[in-house]
């Protein structure tokens, strides 16, 4: 067989063949597609980002600083403010939408995605009792946003267990479970000193402000430990849509599958709120629109993850440019936003099923 | 020696025990038809079987190892399922979901061969789906789906097929396609086929071995259907009253059930009122 992409009558799809044939994968057109335009749409606000603002810059200038031969102002604009703001909205954007279209597809339910069923709820208490109880600094209240995800996910599928994460039980649960959380975070910011309150809450906005290289670095690490893991089990991941049974009776071995898939979402949307703090609806839209411009029938990871990495990196110029010179957290315009896409995407599954 | 037998196995979900201490071989190259009351544990004896659901104690054996012992994958290269419940994801095409039947002969670096290329398109010329390969599968009606699905447990080309109530929800037309296409599976093509059947008289003509249980998952006969589908038999498993005689069209036992008395008397009033 010729190396190149050919054709099935059967499936959909090109075939990508390489290495004399040793190297086939099957990929959708139209995900390259909406992977592509997702990845200009970051590209075109990657430039955006870097030259405009409060002290405008040419592309040249900010090329010249990346390579080490701006000047100080020009240093302190690119590298200190701009930079890592932009890869925090790419690697939160991505590692939001990796998360919600994992969680999505494991729970067969588009509520499932961690921001509804109390995962980044979770993680904000986490932070919440770092920053309040224990006094943290930067570090110690990401370590309380990883830890206090991992502990709400644990709780909502140990209540959930029996039932695997499948059908509405695990999102009802995660849901109740973050109603609750969300009063308990409510009430530690009561138990507060004022001004460590006012950080808490500000905090709480989600915001990619404020923000620096550690966060960044944390984060890209993460993105580099879990992505692959949850790009490889991406087509078991698939199989485990049919059902438990017929997925395990075509070879997928359940049990670790769920558990290494569910634990390396539940990482990822710890980390993004131990970045930036929890971003609302981003890890519930991004796979949706992902999935819905690629008309795919499986979850699409990639085009998720560059999808949420352009719907944050746009939603964050905007808070800022719009909003200038006081700009608004993102979390409160994804929030707005993700709200109103939610109730809209309520509205046309009720309109698919009336029951 | 068979390829493929439970030795005392417990079954059960969640502390509801099934069955217990159940063995059960499969013949080589048989067709065995698994029948018996609702709830008896025929469908979680399959599972077993296939290795989705894991016995709390005892064994299912494949090719002399315990099941447990394999790789998945490699579980799936030698039998296949085509379960009573399973989801197509919305918007799949036919063609893609019979596709997926290949993944325990996949890697993640190969994903589509020619061999997988060639399965598919003969499993869905089996069944008899290859036209509708680019159609939806939420638009097909309840005997094409099912036929998609038994294709995709072919596309997996294992030489055991385990199959959980084929015929559930499907017309009696087209409840004979599905049977006639085992037996070919079976007799032109040689794989071992072990199916849960409710109809007994379906169960009679296509089996070449029949495994009764009765509630609890105890095996109450089996054998070839002409020893096993006695009078007895299903007044002992079924309760029910019947009379066994030769199916005109294939001289395997059919079991014809009695109406209990008072009914039959009543309709005898209705005849004869309807006489005068």
């Amino acid at each position: 067989m010729t190396p190149g992409r050919v054709g099935s009558p059967l499936v959909s799809g090109r075939l990508l063949r390489l290495a004399g044939g040793r190297v086939s994968v099957r990929v959708g057109p139209r995900s390259v597609a909406v992977g592509a335009a997702a990845g200009a749409v970051v590209l075109v606000g990657a430039v955006v980002a870097m030259t405009t603002g409060e002290f405008p810059l040419t592309i040249a200038e900010v090329g010249e600083t990346l390579v080490g031969q701006g000047s100080r102002a020009t240093e302190f604009v690119v590298l200190t403010l701009r930079l890592p703001r932009l890869l925090l909205a790419i690697g939160v954007g991505a590692a939001l939408a990796v998360s919600g279209a994992v969680l999505q597809s494991l729970s067969r339910n588009v509520l499932g995605s961690p921001d509804v069923i109390g995962f980044t709820t979770g993680a904000s208490t986490g932070a919440l009792v770092a920053i309040i109880v224990l006094g943290a600094g930067t570090l110690g209240t990401s370590v309380g946003a990883l830890v206090g995800g991992l502990v709400t996910a644990l709780l909502v599928v140990a209540l959930a267990a029996g039932r695997g994460t499948q059908g509405p039980r695990m999102v009802l649960i995660g849901i109740g479970i973050g109603a609750a959380l969300l009063a308990v975070n409510s009430w530690l910011i009561t138990t507060a000193q004022l001004q460590t309150a006012v950080d808490a809450q500000t905090w709480l906005l989600g915001d990619l402000g404020n923000r620096g290289w550690p966060q960044v670095v944390a984060l890209g690490v993460v993105l580099v430990l879990l992505l692959p893991v949850l790009f490889g089990g991406a087509r078991r991941l698939a199989l485990l849509e049919l059902g438990d049974r017929p997925a395990g009776a075509l070879g997928v071995d359940v049990g670790r599958t769920r558990t290494l898939l569910l634990l390396g979402a539940v990482g990822l949307a710890a980390a993004s709120v131990a970045a930036a703090g929890p971003i609302p609806f981003l890890a519930l839209a991004a796979p949706q629109v992902a999935r819905s411009l690629t008309r795919a029938a499986t979850p699409v990871l990639l085009p998720s993850a560059l999808v949420g990495a352009a719907l944050l990196v746009v939603s964050d110029l905007a808070v800022t440019r719009l909003f200038a010179p006081v700009p608004l957290p993102v979390g409160i315009a994804t929030g707005l936003v993700g709200g109103l896409y939610l109730v809209a995407l309520l509205v046309r599954l009720w309109r698919r099923s009336p029951t | 020696m068979t390829r493929l037998h439970a030795q005392d196995v417990t079954l059960g979900y969640e502390g509801r025990t099934v069955a217990r201490d159940l063995s059960v071989a499969i013949p080589d190259d048989s067709f065995t038809v698994i029948v018996g009351p609702n709830a008896c544990g025929k469908s979680t004896l399959l599972a077993a079987l296939a290795r989705v659901l894991a016995p709390t104690a005892g064994a299912v054996v494949l090719d002399g190892a315990s099941i447990a012992s394999y790789r998945s994958k490699e579980v799936a290269r030698r039998l296949g399922l085509l379960p009573q419940t399973a989801t197509a994801p919305g918007g799949i095409t036919v063609g893609d979901l019979v596709a997926r039947g290949r993944y325990p002969h996949q890697q993640l670096l190969k994903q589509w061969s020619d061999a997988d290329e060639a399965a598919v398109a003969e499993a869905m010329t089996l069944t008899n789906v290859a036209d509708l390969a680019p159609r939806l599968v939420d638009e097909l009606s309840g005997g094409q789906r099912q036929r998609v699905w038994l294709a995709m447990a072919l596309a997996q080309e294992t030489p055991i097929l385990l199959l959980d109530e084929p015929t559930t929800y499907l017309d009696i037309a087209h409840q004979v396609d599905v049977l006639e296409l085992c037996a070919r599976l079976h007799g032109d093509l040689g794989r071992t086929l072990v199916a849960v059947l409710h109809d007994l008289n379906q169960a009679a003509r296509y089996a070449t071995h029949l495994i009764a249980l009765r509630p609890g998952g105890v095996v109450a006969a089996e054998g070839p259907p002409a020893e096993v589908l006695t009078e007895e038999l299903v007044t002992d498993v079924y309760g029910l009253a019947c009379r066994v005689v030769p199916d005109p069209e294939t001289g395997t036992p059919m079991v014809v059930p009695r109406r209990p008395l008072r009914s039959r008397e009543a309709s005898a009033d209705g005849v004869v009122r309807a006489d005068g």
